[in-house]
């Protein structure tokens, strides 16, 4: 491995870029490719793109030799707008999972430090919260808050970014009016049915608690049978 | 734990990079293919200098050993290695996956 090619893998780390490092098991001969942000398309590519998607290295054969990709995954995130109750167990659930938590709320009452200890909380606009945290392919959105003027900014973005994983809180009900809110807005019918609404596994869950174990049981879910 | 765990991970290649960047010969040995049951999954790697310091796994430190004697090798001739451990090998008795799985490591030099 070439040591300008380690650097190069540190710096995309730090910047949150996933990328492959293809390198042929018999010459040794490297190369890092950028299957999601990059425009480069082979087989190799492609196959590069799957791993990413399924966060799994694996050798593949080509006309070559064998050649292992390398996945370099960014951390798994989650971004919960609104500091709702639910938010609370579901953050420190999803810590323990892996992820780095962020909650959005601009209402003070609800967004502050002692309801989130350790969490990062922030209480600017969700629309403007998630423009800066740019959601990506290892991103979970999950809108909480019941309120349409908070939820629905923040859903016109995530809609728009790589999210692996987007879900609303609300009943059926609620869910369809979220539905004709957006279409309204300009999205067409396969870009909403990314919304899962209402949001979580029928496990029959009732408290804050066990609601946010269906949450996290259904990105889960999304996260691990996806391209896998 | 888990985030504890990724950046373990992330701190093999931070390692290895600040080993070379001080000047000393480094090897990484990466698990490129699993059968069966194995210790750490395919991705996991371990980086070792010329004085044999150590950081990462490939293993649960049965075949360790072996592979950083072969990484010593890799060091100083440069070509890269591919090896095969698992219970059908000649030298399982050595080497030892008590796990009864099969593992291949790629050995290359930091160049």
């Amino acid at each position: 491995m070439q040591q300008a090619t380690l650097s190069q893998i540190l710096d995309d780390r730090a910047a949150r870029r996933p990328v492959v490092l293809a390198t042929n098991l018999e010459s040794g001969d490297e190369k890092i490719l950028y299957p999601i942000d990059g425009d480069e398309q082979s087989d190799l590519v492609t196959e590069a793109a799957a791993a990413i998607h399924a966060d799994k290295s694996r050798t593949v054969e080509t006309a070559e030799g064998p050649v292992f990709l390398h996945v370099f995954n960014p951390p798994l995130r989650m971004i919960l707008i609104g500091a709702v109750h639910i938010s609370q167990p579901l953050a420190r659930m999803a810590a323990l999972a892996g992820y780095e938590v962020v909650v959005v709320d601009p209402r003070r009452a609800f967004a502050s430090a002692a309801r989130f200890p350790g969490v990062e909380v922030r209480t600017d606009w969700p629309d403007e919260a998630l423009e800066d945290l740019a959601p990506n392919l290892r991103t979970a959105v999950v809108t909480l808050t019941h309120d349409p003027k908070l939820d629905d900014p923040a859903l016109h973005v995530a809609l728009r970014s790589d999210a692996f994983y987007i879900g609303s809180l609300g009943s059926k009900k609620t869910h369809r009016t979220r539905v004709e809110r957006l279409t309204e807005a300009g999205f067409d019918e396969n870009t909403i049915g990314r919304i899962l609404g209402p949001v979580g596994l029928s496990i029959g869950a009732t408290s804050p608690a066990e609601i946010a174990v269906a949450i996290l049981a259904q990105i889960t879910d999304v996260l691990r049978h996806q391209g896998a | 734990m888990n985030e504890q765990l990724e950046a373990n991970a992330e701190d093999v290649l931070a390692d290895a990079h600040s080993w070379r960047a001080a000047g000393k010969s480094v090897a990484v040995a990466t698990v490129v293919t699993t059968w069966g049951s194995s210790p750490r999954p395919v991705g996991s790697q371990l980086a070792v200098d010329s004085d044999g310091l150590m950081t990462g796994s490939v293993s649960g430190g049965c075949i360790e050993g072996a592979v950083v004697t072969q990484a010593m090798e890799v060091m100083e001739d440069g070509t890269p290695r591919l090896l095969d451990f698992g219970v059908t090998d000649a030298q399982a008795w050595e080497v030892g996956l008590a796990c009864g799985g099969k593992v291949q490591v790629f050995v290359e030099r930091l160049d």
